[in-house]
């Protein structure tokens, strides 16, 4: 599994790495977790607000500090497919 | 990294604690009026304005959906809505002002292109929520109605004119989807939301509701029974809170309030104490000479504005750091016209943040809309000051 999380390096986005880790750890799922800092970068995954939560390709979540049991659901969600 | 940055700390305090004659009666009274500046703000400043506007800054970042914003710059939407939506969208999107640089990267790559990725550029970090109300608050709301009216004016206009100059012609041939992000069905009808909003604001309003000047009018009656009306909002909200919410929200909401807060009030402590250090309160003079200010920036000509206008583009202002900054500086004899020049070139531009626009967009456009930064923030000063 793929995470990454954008963002230009603000607690916001720091907040939703540190939420990302622990929900990994709780559903005990293994990721190549990255933050991708560089705006530019950032503008490649399209028209979105940051910080933003990216897994396997897909936006999950964009502008905005998504909540623990938001992000296992998705990290369960890829999982599956 | 981190640990670099401590040992530049400890070098820093050390030399300052080394060099600075504290023995010398002009810093004496310096620092004196360092502190009864922060003094001033955390006994009028803080508890009534800044803290509900981390509430609402708070709110505005966990409440509203970006998606239905954020689809007005894509390169499909009809441009007179990607212009006019960008000159305000800031206030919602980017109430973090690091948010602003990312965005306006996308929407010049993916979106609708560098007019409206202008715009936001510039308007956002203007039009932050936090600042505005700030920016009322201590400086008055005409500089802070100015300020907002002048950000948003000149957004748009320093936007087309990027467009004119730069945009290429074939950009049409984008078929690839570039709203990244689905909208995500609202919890709440849009109503609630708005009432809620409104209701904060209304109290924030009327807790700040200023000594009338003259007795009798409407004017007064309100100051009269400010707290009152105040009291009935904040039971309405209470409500509101309770009912249209549920608990995960209500977490979510005073968590993000609380990440301004820990990001901003640092900064802004810092900043006080150093614009009151140098500067010092209205009507008591610091480190820096009143005359000097005067004659740099006082009055409302076109070198005072111009001169205004270049300090604060290439200056770095911490969130809301320019308010305390600009107090300082009016006290000590700056016109009104160079302040707002100030406010419109400062919070938009930084030497910093310059390097990564032309990394975004290049070194020529970069410098045009730096030059037109500039020019705009110079005649919104030379109009203001004569109003």
């Amino acid at each position: 599994m793929e995470i990454r999380i954008l963002g230009a390096g603000c607690p916001r986005c720091n907040e939703v790495e540190k939420r990302t880790l622990n929900a990994l750890t709780r559903l005990n799922v293994a990721a190549d977790v990255q933050k991708i800092k560089d705006i530019n970068e950032i503008a490649k995954y399209g028209l979105l607000g940051t910080p933003a939560l990216v897994i396997n390709g897909k936006i999950k979540s964009s502008g905005r500090i998504p909540s623990l049991e938001e992000i296992k659901t998705w990290i369960l969600e890829e999982k599956q497919t | 990294m981190k640990d670099r940055w401590i040992l530049s700390i400890f070098v820093a305090v050390f030399l300052a604690a080394f060099f600075i004659p504290f023995g010398q009666l002009n810093i004496q009274r310096a620092l004196i009026e360092a502190f009864s500046l922060l003094q001033e703000y955390a006994r009028e400043h803080v508890l009534l304005c800044l803290i509900p506007a981390f509430f609402i800054a708070g709110a505005i970042s966990v409440f509203i959906k970006k998606a239905s914003v954020i689809k007005y710059f894509g390169a499909q939407a009809r441009k007179i809505l990607s212009y006019s939506v960008a000159s305000v969208s800031g206030s919602i999107l980017a109430v973090c002002s690091c948010t602003v640089l990312p965005l306006f990267a996308s929407i010049y790559t993916r979106g609708a292109g560098i007019g409206p990725a202008t715009v936001f550029l510039y308007s956002g970090p203007a039009v932050n929520v936090l600042a505005i109300i700030l920016t009322a608050k201590v400086l008055g709301t005409q500089l802070g109605v100015a300020r907002a009216v002048g950000a948003i004016v000149f957004a748009v206009l320093i936007g087309w004119i990027m467009h004119v100059l730069f945009e290429k012609k074939q950009k049409s041939a984008e078929t690839q989807p570039d709203i990244a992000i689905e909208e995500e069905p609202g919890s709440r009808p849009l109503w609630k939301t708005a009432i809620y909003f409104a209701t904060m604001v209304a109290i924030l309003v009327f807790i700040n509701w200023g000594k009338p000047g003259t007795e009798g009018g409407i004017w007064a009656t309100v100051y009269n029974t400010k707290w009152v009306v105040s009291g009935f909002l904040l039971i309405f909200l209470a409500w509101m809170i309770w009912v249209w919410f549920n608990k995960p929200e209500r977490k979510e909401w005073t968590f993000s309030t609380w990440i301004f807060a820990k990001q901003i009030f640092p900064l802004l402590f810092a900043g006080v104490l150093v614009a009151g250090f140098l500067l010092g309160r209205p009507g008591h003079e610091a480190l820096i000479p009143n005359e000097w200010v005067a004659q740099w920036v006082g009055g409302n000509s076109l070198g005072a504005n111009l001169f205004a206008s270049i300090a604060g583009a290439f200056m770095y202002f911490a969130t809301l750091t320019e308010v305390p900054i600009l107090q300082g500086l009016l006290g000590a004899g700056m016109g009104k016209g160079p302040a707002l020049a100030l406010l419109l070139a400062g919070p938009a531009l930084s030497l910093p943040n310059m390097l990564v626009i032309r990394s975004v967009m290049g070194t020529k456009k970069t410098l045009v809309y730096i030059l037109l930064v500039i020019i705009m923030a110079t005649i919104s000063g030379l109009i203001y000051g004569t109003v």
